[in-house]
């Protein structure tokens, strides 16, 4: 818990709140099968994070244990309906494809899993940075799946065409089960099996306790 | 009548919360070990599910929507910025609520259900079952339908995993991919096979 390095890296490759604690996978698997919503959801789940994680680790020392969880969520939620009003504002569009993605940021698991894990204990440095990192673990798998799932789903990035589709009179026959919720299965599966296979103390006993808590185990 | 059933088939097949829309995937993969577990689980998300949407449809339609307050002489205020907030109180006070009762009353059924009770209220597909009620506009009864049939949708998917993953422990998986991995990769394939539901016509 020490180094700024430190803190932002290891959730970003090593700890990956998405592939190590399965935390926060709902919306990193609903809105990945566009680049440009899944950049956009990025941005607002690392605001989100930030945000809440400064404000709870701001008022630590006041929170009662009996009822931290009902004032950790009134915090998030009202940070993710700051966030839901300014799209909705500025990128009606997006917001309108985002649809209920922004709110569920609310029950993401990573922002009150970073809130009980890091922001209840350390003071506002550590906990920003420690959000901050984390946000860019989940930003890192979300635009990893993104660029794969549209570009070979519909041969673009961020909408604009690179590479020629048959139905437009190019030669790429795009794979149009990418554009359908089933793929982003198959590639976070794959994404875990990589980094498993890099990382093999990752994998959890298949003896393990019927009931694991990823939030709990971190502790 | 023709129009609940449709609702509710939908929200179990078609519109699946797991499997289409990917809410409550923590828990999703989290808790799927044992069939037995799931069951108790999913008996906790239809219950949920089947009461906190229709609650919040009410509050929706009766305070927060504009010109909902005209009946008490504020029909010029739009308070649906509160809504999210409003939705998730709602849950984690029935949640709340439902463990007290539960407690005095079916013991039971509160031991079966456990520690998964109290984590609904951040299981994202109670609180998506709301946002979906209130993106489409549904009435009580409607929303009634909604609740329960999503619920069970989810419950199906569920219990349907643990199945495959309680036979999955006779497996030779590979060895980054046991656990985690291939867990992801069986949901995509029961997640193939609900959209091919979707081609079915009633």
């Amino acid at each position: 818990m020490s180094s700024v390095r430190e803190l932002l890296l290891r959730p970003m490759f090593r700890e990956n709140p998405v592939t190590l604690h399965v935390l926060g996978i709902c919306s990193a698997l609903a809105i990945t099968n566009s680049l440009t919503s899944s950049l956009i959801m990025s941005v607002s789940m690392t605001a989100v994070l930030v945000v809440s994680s400064a404000a709870i680790s701001l008022i630590r020392s006041y929170l009662v244990p009996s009822i931290r969880l009902i004032v950790q969520i009134i915090i998030i939620a009202s940070a993710v309906t700051i966030i839901d009003q300014l799209l909705t504002a500025y990128l009606p569009e997006t917001a309108r494809i985002l649809s209920v993605y922004i709110s569920l940021i609310v029950t993401n698991c990573i922002v009150l899993g970073r809130a009980e894990a890091c922001a209840i204990h350390q003071p506002v440095r550590t906990s920003v940075l420690d959000a901050l990192g984390n946000g860019l673990g989940y930003s890192l798998i979300l635009i990893v799946v993104a660029i794969v799932r549209e570009l070979v789903g519909n041969g673009s990035l961020m909408g604009y065409r690179l590479l020629q589709l048959v139905r437009e009179g190019g030669w790429y026959e795009p794979n149009e089960l990418l554009l359908l919720p089933p793929s982003a299965f198959f590639l976070i599966g794959f994404i875990v099996w990589a980094i498993r296979t890099y990382q093999p103390e990752q994998v959890e006993d298949q003896s393990a306790r019927p009931f694991d808590l990823p939030a709990r185990r971190q502790r | 009548m023709h129009g609940l059933a449709d609702i509710f088939f939908r929200a179990v097949f078609l519109e699946n919360l797991a499997l289409a829309y990917f809410l409550g995937m923590c828990t999703f993969i989290a808790v799927s070990k044992e069939v037995r577990t799931t069951l108790g689980l999913g008996l906790a998300v239809i219950v949920v599910l089947g009461i906190s949407v229709p609650i919040n449809q009410l509050i929706l339609d009766h305070l927060l929507r504009p010109g909902a307050l005209a009946w008490a002489g504020l029909g010029a205020f739009d308070f649906t910025h509160l809504w999210l907030l409003c939705a998730i109180s709602v849950i984690a006070a029935l949640v709340q609520v439902l463990e007290v009762i539960l407690h005095r009353l079916f013991p039971p059924l509160y031991h079966t259900l456990g520690i998964y009770l109290p984590l609904l209220t951040v299981n994202c597909a109670i609180l998506g079952g709301s946002l979906f009620m209130a993106q489409r506009n549904l009435n009580f009864i409607e929303s009634l339908s909604y609740g329960l049939g999503s619920g069970v949708g989810w419950t199906l998917a569920i219990v349907a995993l643990a199945g495959l993953r309680e036979r999955m422990k006779y497996c030779d998986v590979p060895d980054g991919l046991r656990g985690l991995g291939i867990t992801f990769i069986t949901t995509g394939l029961i997640s193939l096979a609900f959209l091919g539901i979707a081609g079915v016509q009633w």
